[in-house]
């Protein structure tokens, strides 16, 4: 039989743009971001005009201090090249924290937070740490952030495909498995709850984002429910990645970036991801967190 | 038909090139369903999503519930825009009794409807939701001068009076119905339907200006899509920046004795060129009545009103026949 399709100079460019594996927009028109979907030219060229600053934000309390070095080395080799920087360490001791050699119009913050005494009510109290730093510091500073988990690394180029008003990501190991297994909250009397049938995605914690305006608005609201969860006795499956997820059920994210954003380098790499961006660094999660 | 026309009919036909969609045997390729199978919108045998990650709307790409859960938080106010100036007063009644009941249905929509023969306007049932305001405006003599105006009298309007009235903006013509829904899935910041000529092999009939002399020039090789300017909008702010840019770019070609090649169209595509639009409509949503319709298009919303009614009922004969077809449809003119 004949084929249908038609290649000509206007649209040929389009056939190095697609992918069909993978789901490429939500039911809500959000893009997912894939390796293939996006010419990284002209995005570049529509944002770089644009004067952008770019905030990142990482916690590195206890010996999570170990991984900053690394972290600021690969970014400033793959993170928002040629933008404008500004990466906020939040730690709870700041004489650890190496000095890393910046490119020019990037530089690093250093905000001295108190550290707590488990590992569960640290990761939870990033929202709140976020929130406060964005009303008294960072909305002045940066028009879009990023809030990523600091024990990870960059290992390919993150640009401004990734820009958008309320970015998350998809999370590397429930991007492929049927909705029913993912790990949300499922006791009702959790203010994270999410109900059997529903939900779109699985987001990971490690990697959310976004206008800074935006990134405010919903690090309070998800600081408010994890304080309701607390009042309550009751502390979520996987805190405040729980309440991340109930959070971006009822307000969508307006992009979604795909897994190459947020791996883990334990996991074997499936034919659906073709490049790996931002992954885990293998550690021993008992040594690590006391 | 006689076998006469029928032949006739056959050479004119449009062969249906769709570009824009892969080969057929991709479309039996092995998919894995449980990569979120929960989501039931997909579309695998159109582009989706520009090379600058902006959605292209199509049939089974959104929910519409989901989407107009998220519109209804926001309170959002959307204009239309539609010039009826002589003998187009005729489109009146069709365009506004399909938009009241298709157009952003349940949603507040006001339609500023401009036109030089007021007294002609017969009288429109609103749905609640909506108001219409009639605007008087001046004709000209040529129709493309009363084209190309458009850009100026929209900019000025959106300054004086739309800018305080509502969030979004769409300008459409006028001798269209709407067939289906067209909802808040059209809404965003910049926003262009891909033009249905896109679709037919006859290219060179509906392409960008070349000509260096004119404002609206695409220099050859370049270009996204072809944009049509029976419908575009956006945000109220956008569109004030689009319909400048244009008129300039007019007023400009003009200064210099030369007239783009599809007049406001041509420089709407050039703007759209350089100022990509956040969101493409596929040919859905403006299909021009003169072409036939590839298997790709699964709805057409809104058409062109066709002016031969006998040329159309042959067509719907035609097009009736030859989508039993299994496969795809042959090539016509090897029939």
């Amino acid at each position: 039989y004949t084929f249908e399709c038609c290649y000509n100079s206007l649209t040929f460019l389009f056939f190095s743009f697609r992918r069909q594996d993978v789901l490429t927009v939500t039911p809500w028109l959000a893009p997912i971001v894939w390796e293939g979907t996006f010419n990284a030219e002209i995005l570049d060229s529509a944002y770089r005009p644009l004067n952008l600053t770019v905030g990142v934000t990482a916690f590195a309390i206890g010996k999570y201090t170990r991984f900053v070095g690394r972290f600021l080395e690969s970014a400033e080799k793959h993170f928002m090249k040629g933008y404008r920087v500004n990466y906020y360490i939040f730690t709870d001791n700041p004489e650890t924290i190496p000095t890393v050699q910046l490119q020019p119009g990037r530089r690093l913050v250093i905000v001295p937070i108190k550290k707590y005494p488990s590992w569960q009510e640290i990761s939870m109290r990033r929202m709140e740490a976020i929130n406060k730093h964005i009303a008294e510091t960072s909305h002045g500073e940066v028009d879009y952030l990023f809030c990523l988990d600091i024990d990870m690394v960059f290992y390919n180029a993150w640009g401004p495909e990734t820009l958008g008003d309320i970015v998350a990501a998809l999370h590397p190991g429930y991007f492929n498995v049927p909705r029913s297994q993912f790990p949300y909250e499922r006791r009702s009397s959790s203010a994270a709850h999410i109900p059997d049938g529903e939900g779109d995605f699985y987001y990971g914690g490690a990697v959310f984002g976004g206008l800074v305006k935006k990134v405010y608005e919903f690090t309070k609201t998800c600081h408010m429910t994890i304080l309701t969860d607390k009042a309550n006795g009751i502390m979520a499956a996987w805190q405040e990645e729980s309440h991340l997820n109930r959070h971006f059920l009822s307000h969508k994210p307006s992009k979604v970036l795909s897994p190459e954003y947020l791996w883990d380098d334990r996991k074997p790499k499936p034919p659906e991801i073709h490049l790996i961006r931002f992954s885990t660094v293998d550690k021993d999660y008992k040594e690590i967190r006391d | 038909a006689d076998v006469c026309t029928f032949g006739m009919l056959i050479s004119k036909v449009d062969i249906c090139a769709e570009e824009i969609c892969v080969c057929l045997y991709e479309f039996y390729r092995s998919f894995k369903d449980y990569l979120h199978s929960h989501i039931p919108c997909r579309r695998r045998d159109v582009l989706v999503l520009t090379p600058w990650l902006a959605p292209i709307v199509w049939e089974g790409t959104f929910s519409r519930d989901i989407l107009n859960a998220q519109y209804m938080q926001k309170k959002l106010v959307t204009g239309v825009v539609t010039f009826a100036v002589k003998k187009y007063v005729q489109f009146i009644e069709g365009f506004m009794s399909s938009a009241n009941k298709y157009f952003l249905a349940g949603h507040q929509v006001i339609f500023y409807l401009f036109t030089d023969n007021p007294e002609q306007i017969p009288h429109i049932q609103m749905a609640p939701e909506n108001r219409l305001f009639v605007i008087p405006v001046q004709n000209h003599s040529r129709w493309q001068d009363i084209s190309m105006s458009r850009m100026d009298i929209i900019s000025r309007y959106i300054r004086s009076q739309f800018q305080y009235e509502v969030h979004y903006l769409y300008s459409i013509d006028v001798d269209v119905q709407l067939f289906e829904h067209i909802g808040v899935e059209i809404i965003d910041a910049l926003v262009g339907t891909i033009s249905s000529w896109q679709y037919t092999a006859r290219r060179e009939s509906k392409s960008y200006e070349t000509r260096t002399e004119s404002q609206a020039a695409i220099p050859k090789g370049e270009g996204d899509f072809y944009y049509t300017a029976s419908f575009y909008g956006g945000s109220v702010a956008e569109v004030y920046k689009l319909t400048r840019a244009c008129f300039k770019g007019v007023m400009k070609d003009r200064e210099n004795g030369i007239e783009a090649r599809w007049h406001d169209e041509s420089h709407l595509n050039k703007y759209l060129l350089y100022h990509k639009p956040t969101r493409l409509l596929s040919p859905e949503y403006y299909w021009d009545a003169e072409l036939s319709r590839p298997r790709i298009i699964q709805v057409k919303r809104m058409c062109s009103v066709h002016k031969n009614k006998r040329r159309q009922v042959i067509r719907s004969i035609m097009w009736a026949m030859l989508s039993c077809h299994v496969f795809l449809p042959l090539d016509f003119t090897i029939i």
